[in-house]
C-alpha cells in the first residue's frame, strides 16, 4: 500500500513539472504565442527601451532553458511573480480568492453529496418503481440546464420575483451567508443530478447481482441487505466521480462567479486570461492542476480501500 | 413441526409459474407436482430452458419483479409457502431452506470477508453473539474440509480457489442445518476431480443432518450417482418422473429416451454406437405446440392424438417400480427393445500418414513480479511453464483428445499450433514444416488455412454485425479457396449443407442463430479452407446435451468426409472416450499418460488418469466404478511442485521420490506413455476403475420387465 501511495505520488509530481513545461512554452515562449512577450506584458504604448529594460529586469535575455529553471524555483520556493493587473504579488490575491472558492466549493458538496446518494440509492433499490423514475426524470432535467441558464432562471424567481435573496454575491460588507445560497444551489442543481444517476446505475446493477440474492436467500433482513452487501459495492462507481466533481468544480465555478460577482477562483482566472496576467494565469493554472492530479490521486487510493478485490490482488 | 417419516418435508401440487412480459404470459412451469421426505435426493433433470432453475426460486419464493406464482400450493412442512409474509419467510429461508448455487464466485459478496458472510447467518436466525458464531462457522469451514479455516475465515472470496470457493457456499448453506437443501448445478463450474470432492461432501453431510435435497442438473450421469428419485423436465412440464433405478433402466417417455442416446457412454464409441441426436430443436416458450410439448421432435408422433389436447401424468403399471409416472399417450405401444438405441454402426476410419508432430515442445510464461521483496531478492522474472516436454503425433484422419483440468496448459498449447504464441522450444511439424516458431503473422494462407480452429463459445467468435453468408465467403476469399464470386457463394452454400443448416442461413446474423446453430457456422468456417487439421477446444461444452449430440456427431461426419485430422481439447472424459482414437493426458502443463483410446481407459493407468476416470458420472445404473476422490486443489501453475506435478494430490504417493524427482517415462506398450515413478508392473496390477456389464449380462438383454424391479 505504502509503495502504491510513493508511485502515486511520484507521478503527481512528474505530471506537475511536465504540465509546467507546457504552460511555460504556451505563455512565456515565441514558440505558440507570436510577437514580443514584454510587449504582451507591457502593452504597446512603451518605448523600446522600457521594454528591453524590463526584458533585463526579468531575465528574458537569458536562454530559455535557464530562464525555465529560474521560474520553476521560484514557483517551488512559493515565489509565484506578481501580478500585473492587481499590481502586486500573485500570493496576496490568489489564495484568499482560492479560499473564497472552497467556501463555495464546501456547501455544494455538503449537500450535494448527501443528498444525490440517498436519492440515487433510493431509486435504484427498486429499479422501475415510481420512485426510480421520479427522481431518475428529476435529475436528468436538472443536469441538462446549463448553468448560465439557471443563474438567469433562479436569479429571475429569488432576486426579482420573491425579492428573497440578493442578485449579487460581491460580499462587499464582509461575509454573508445570504449571498452565498444562490451560487450553491446553481451549482448543486447542475450537479446531483449527474452524481445521482451514476449512484442508481451503480445500486441497480449491485441490487441484480447473485450476491445479493445470497444475502437474501440467507434470510437476512432487508435493511442489512442493502447497508452490508449492497451500498459498499455501490458505492466504488460514484465515489470516483464525485472526487471527479471537484476538478469539475473548479472551472464550472466561472460562470457561477463571474454571475453573482462572486469573488472567488473561477472570477479570478476569468479576470487574469483577459487581461493577458501571465504570471497570475501560471499560479491560477499550477494550482487547478495540482487540484486535479491530487483529487485524482485520493480517488485512486479510495477506490483500492473500498475494493478488496484491488487491495488484496 | 412435523417430523414424523411419512410427512413430507415439501409438497408442491398443481403448480403452474408464469413470467409477464410485454410479449404476454409466458408460462415456465406447468402442472407440477413434487414431494421430498425427509432425507430423500430428488434430482431435477433437463436442458436450458426447462423451467428447473424457476422451481428452485418458486420455492425459495424469490421470482423476481416479473414472475409469478399462477396457482398450486408449495407446501414446506405442512405450512403454504405461497401464503407467507414477507417476514415469516425470511426466517424460513437460510434457516430451515437454503440454497447452493451454480457459480460460487458470482454468489458471494466480493467486498466482505468470508467469515463476515457465514457469522451472519446464525447471528441472524439465532441470535447468538458474534465469538459463538465465529466458531459455528470455523466448526462449519471444517466440515466441508476447507484446510486452515481461520484462514478462509478472514480472507475475501476472491482469495480462495473455485472448489473452495463452492465449499464456502456449502458451508454457509449448511450452517442453520436446514430440512430442505436446493442445489442448481452445483459442480457445473468445476473441474471434474473437484466436482467428484464436492459431491461426495454433499451427499456426506446431508446423510449426516438428514437434510432433504433437491439436486437440479442437466448431467444425468450426476443426478444417478447423487439422487434417490428423478424428474425429467422438457419445456416447462415433467415428462417423466420415477426412482433412479427404475428410470434410468426402463425410461419410457420419448425425451428421457432420446436424452440417453445423447450422451456418450464408456460403453459406447463412435463407430460402434454413433450418438443419436433428437431432431429439431426447444419450443420457445409462447411457441410451444399443442398437446405434447415434445410431439414435433418426437418419432413416435400420431398425428391427431399427440397433439390434440393436454397430456396429464399416468403411472406406469407393470414395471414394479410405484410412483414411475410418464407424461406420454403412447408409452405402453413404443416398444424400445426394437429400436436401436444408437445411430448407424460405421466402419473405423483408416489412419494415414503423420500430419502433426511435436517433439519436446516447451512454452514458458515470463511473469514480471513488481514487488520490493522481489527487487531486492533481483528475482523480478518469474517463469511459468504452460507447456513442459510435449510429445505426441498425430495421423491423418485421426482424432487425438487432450484432456486435462483448468490449467494443464491444453489451450496454451493450441495457442501455439495456432501461431498465436511461439513455441520455447522444441518442433511442431505440421506436414513436415517446423511451425513452433512462425507465427500466425507470418505463416502463409495456406498454412494458415490448412491448421484450424473451432472455438468454445460460438457466441464470441461470430461477428454479430456481419451475415453468415459473409463471415464463411470472407475466410474462402482470404484463403484463395476460390476467387469469383459466384463460385465463392456457391461454396459458402454447399458449406452450409455440410453443417446441415438450411441455405437461406446464408443472409441471417449471428443474433438470430441458436447455440448449436452458431457453432455449426464456426465448423463451417474452420472447414471452409479445406483444412489438414482442426483444432477444437471444447467445442460443444457451452451447449445442452441434446445439441451437443447432434454437433458432435456432425463433427465427427464432416471429419470422416474430409480425412481431417482433429485435435480435440476437453475435460469432459465421456465425450473423449466416444470420439478420440488417442489420446494425450495432460496436467499442470506436463503429459501424464498417452496412448490410444483403449489403452488409457484400461490399466495400468497413471494415478491421476484414474482419478479423472473414476471422477467421471456415468448415466447408466448397471455400470459400477471404483471411487477415487483427491484431496486438495490444483496447484497453481506460477508454483508447481518441483517433482511430478501430481505429487500433492496423488494417492498412490511413493514417497521423497516423487517430491524431488521428475518421473520417468515409462513405455507401457508401443505409444503407450505413462509419466509416474511407479513401476509399470505395479500398474498394471490395478484393477479397472470402471466395470461395465457385459451385453448378456445387462437388464435389457435379459429381457423381461419384472427383472427391472431392482430397487
Amino acid at each position: 500500500m505504502l509503495i502504491f501511495i510513493l508511485k502515486r505520488l511520484g507521478f503527481m509530481a512528474l505530471t506537475m513539472v511536465i504540465v509546467s513545461m507546457v504552460l511555460f512554452i504556451l505563455l512565456e515562449t515565441n514558440l505558440f504565442y507570436k510577437g514580443d512577450v514584454a510587449t504582451r506584458v507591457l502593452g504597446p504604448y512603451v518605448s523600446a527601451e522600457q521594454r528591453e529594460m524590463w526584458r533585463e529586469q526579468h531575465g528574458y535575455n537569458e536562454p530559455t532553458y535557464k530562464r525555465y529553471f529560474l521560474w520553476l524555483g521560484h514557483f517551488v520556493t512559493g515565489d509565484l511573480g506578481s501580478s500585473l493587473r492587481f499590481k502586486g504579488p500573485v500570493n496576496d490575491i490568489l489564495w484568499g480568492r482560492l479560499w473564497n472558492t472552497a467556501i463555495l466549493g464546501f456547501w455544494v458538496f455538503a449537500i450535494m453529496i448527501p443528498v444525490s446518494l440517498i436519492l440515487g440509492i433510493l431509486a435504484g433499490m427498486r429499479e422501475g418503481s415510481k420512485l426510480d423514475r421520479t427522481i431518475s426524470v428529476t435529475s436528468i432535467i436538472t443536469t441538462s440546464v446549463p448553468e448560465f441558464a439557471s443563474c438567469v432562471i433562479f436569479a429571475a424567481i429569488f432576486v426579482f420575483g420573491l425579492k428573497l435573496l440578493p442578485g449579487t454575491s460581491g460580499m462587499a460588507d464582509g461575509f454573508d451567508f445570504k449571498q452565498l445560497i444562490l451560487p450553491v444551489l446553481v451549482l448543486f442543481t447542475y450537479d446531483f443530478g449527474y452524481v445521482a444517476r451514476m449512484t442508481r446505475a451503480s445500486m441497480a446493477e449491485v441490487m441484480t447481482t447473485q450476491y445479493i440474492r445470497t444475502a437474501v436467500l440467507k434470510g437476512l433482513p432487508y435493511k442489512r441487505v442493502i447497508m452490508r452487501h449492497a451500498l459498499r459495492n455501490a458505492l466504488i462507481a460514484p465515489f470516483t466521480v464525485i472526487m471527479l466533481q471537484i476538478n469539475w468544480l473548479l472551472s464550472g465555478v466561472i460562470v457561477v462567479e463571474f454571475f453573482f460577482a462572486y469573488k472567488g477562483f473561477g472570477a479570478l482566472l476569468l479576470e487574469a486570461s483577459l487581461n493577458q496576467d501571465i504570471a497570475l494565469l501560471e499560479a491560477c493554472a499550477m494550482v487547478a492542476v495540482f487540484v486535479a492530479v491530487g483529487t485524482q490521486m485520493i480517488a485512486d487510493i479510495g477506490y483500492t480501500y473500498l475494493n478488496p478485490r484491488i487491495r488484496f490482488s | 413441526m412435523a417430523d414424523s417419516r411419512d410427512e413430507p418435508v415439501l409438497e408442491i401440487k398443481d403448480l403452474n409459474l408464469s413470467y409477464y412480459t410485454r410479449a404476454g404470459e409466458i408460462p415456465a412451469v406447468i402442472d407440477f407436482s413434487l414431494e421430498v421426505m425427509k432425507g430423500e435426493t430428488i434430482g431435477l433433470v433437463g436442458e436450458s430452458g426447462c423451467g428447473k432453475s424457476t422451481v428452485a426460486m418458486a420455492i425459495m419464493q424469490y421470482m423476481g419483479s416479473n414472475g409469478g406464482i399462477k396457482s398450486g400450493s408449495i407446501k414446506f412442512k405442512g405450512r403454504d409457502l405461497n401464503k407467507m409474509s414477507d417476514e415469516e419467510l425470511r426466517r424460513l429461508r437460510g434457516a430451515e431452506i437454503s440454497m447452493i448455487y451454480q457459480e460460487p464466485f458470482a454468489a458471494l459478496n466480493p467486498s466482505l470477508t468470508i467469515g463476515t458472510q457465514l457469522m451472519e447467518v446464525p447471528i441472524t436466525h439465532e441470535h447468538i453473539p458474534e465469538p459463538a458464531a465465529y466458531d459455528r462457522a470455523v466448526q462449519m469451514l471444517s466440515d466441508v474440509k476447507l484446510p486452515d479455516p481461520e484462514r478462509v475465515m478472514a480472507a475475501y472470496p476472491h482469495q480462495v480457489s473455485g472448489g473452495q470457493q463452492q465449499r464456502v457456499v456449502i458451508a454457509m448453506a449448511l450452517l442453520s442445518q436446514p430440512s430442505l437443501l436446493l442445489l442448481d448445478e452445483p459442480t457445473t463450474a468445476l473441474d471434474v476431480t473437484v466436482e467428484a470432492g464436492i459431491v461426495k461432501l454433499i451427499a456426506d453431510i446431508s446423510r449426516k443432518y438428514g437434510t432433504s435435497q433437491i439436486y437440479i442438473s442437466h448431467n444425468l450421469g450426476l443426478i444417478l450417482e447423487t439422487c434417490d428419485r428423478v424428474f425429467v423436465m422438457y419445456s416447462g412440464e415433467v415428462v417423466e418422473e420415477g426412482t433412479i433405478n427404475s428410470l434410468f433402466t426402463w425410461p419410457k417417455h420419448p425425451y428421457t429416451h432420446g436424452l440417453f442416446g445423447c450422451i456418450p457412454l464408456p460403453t459406447a464409441d463412435k463407430n460402434a454406437a454413433p450418438l443419436k441426436p433428437i431432431r429439431g430443436q426447444l419450443p420457445l416458450p409462447h411457441e410451444r405446440p399443442r398437446g405434447c410439448n415434445f410431439g414435433p421432435r418426437c418419432d413416435f408422433f400420431e398425428g391427431g392424438r399427440c397433439d390434440d389436447k393436454n397430456i396429464a401424468m399416468t403411472s406406469v403399471t407393470g414395471s414394479g417400480a410405484t410412483d414411475h409416472r410418464v407424461r406420454c399417450l403412447r408409452w405402453q405401444e413404443i416398444d424400445y427393445g426394437k429400436q436401436v438405441a444408437h445411430g448407424e454402426v460405421k466402419p473405423p476410419m483408416e489412419v494415414g500418414e503423420k500430419v502433426l508432430e511435436i517433439n519436446n515442445m516447451q512454452k514458458y510464461y515470463e511473469i514480471h513480479d513488481r514487488s520490493i521483496a522481489a527487487l531486492i531478492a533481483g528475482k523480478t522474472v518469474k517463469l511459468v511453464k504452460a507447456n513442459e516436454a510435449i510429445d505426441f503425433d498425430a495421423r491423418r484422419g485421426e482424432t487425438v483428445a487432450i484432456v486435462g483440468e483448468s490449467g494443464c496448459g491444453k489451450s496454451t498449447f493450441a495457442k501455439v499450433l495456432m501461431g498465436l504464441e511461439t513455441a520455447t522450444s522444441g518442433v511442431v511439424r505440421h506436414e513436415g514444416n517446423d511451425i513452433s516458431q512462425i507465427a500466425v503473422r507470418q505463416r502463409d494462407t495456406k498454412q494458415i488455412g490448412s491448421l484450424q480452429m473451432v472455438f468454445q463459445s460460438p457466441s464470441d467468435t461470430l461477428n454479430p454485425s456481419h451475415t453468415v453468408g459473409n463471415q464463411i465467403g470472407r475466410v474462402i476469399k482470404k484463403f484463395g479457396v476460390e476467387s469469383d464470386k459466384a463460385k465463392i457463394r456457391e461454396r459458402v452454400l454447399k458449406l452450409l449443407d455440410v453443417v446441415k443448416l438450411p441455405r437461406d442461413f446464408y443472409f441471417r446474423r449471428p443474433r438470430q442463430l441458436s447455440g448449436g446453430q452458431k457453432q455449426r457456422v464456426g465448423i463451417a468456417r474452420a472447414f471452409a479452407g479445406n483444412p489438414s487439421m482442426v483444432i477444437a477446444d471444447e467445442p460443444v461444452s457451452a451447449l445442452d446435451v441434446s445439441v451437443a449430440a447432434a454437433v458432435t456427431e456432425l463433427l465427427m461426419e464432416i471429419q470422416r468426409e474430409h480425412k481431417t485430422t482433429l485435435l480435440f481439447i476437453s475435460h469432459d472424459l465421456s465425450v473423449v472416450r466416444y470420439l478420440a482414437d488417442s489420446i494425450v493426458v495432460m496436467y499442470l502443463g506436463q503429459i501424464m499418460e498417452r496412448g490410444s483410446t483403449e489403452e488409457i481407459f484400461s490399466p495400468p493407468y497413471h494415478p491421476y488418469t484414474e482419478a479423472l476416470l473414476s471422477a467421471v458420472p456415468i448415466a447408466d445404473p448397471e455400470v459400477t466404478k471404483r471411487e477415487i476422490v483427491l484431496e486438495g486443489n490444483l496447484p497453481s501453475v506460477m508454483n508447481p511442485p518441483a517433482g511430478c506435478p501430481f505429487v500433492t494430490r496423488c494417492p498412490r504417493k511413493l514417497g521423497k521420490v516423487c517430491e524431488d524427482e521428475r518421473p520417468p517415462v515409462q513405455m507401457a506398450a508401443d505409444g503407450h506413455a505413462i509419466a509416474c515413478h511407479i513401476p509399470l508392473e505395479e500398474l498394471r496390477k490395478i484393477e479397472s476403475v470402471i466395470k461395465v456389464p457385459q451385453l448378456d449380462e445387462r437388464i435389457h438383454v435379459k429381457g423381461t420387465k419384472e427383472t427391472a424391479t431392482v430397487d
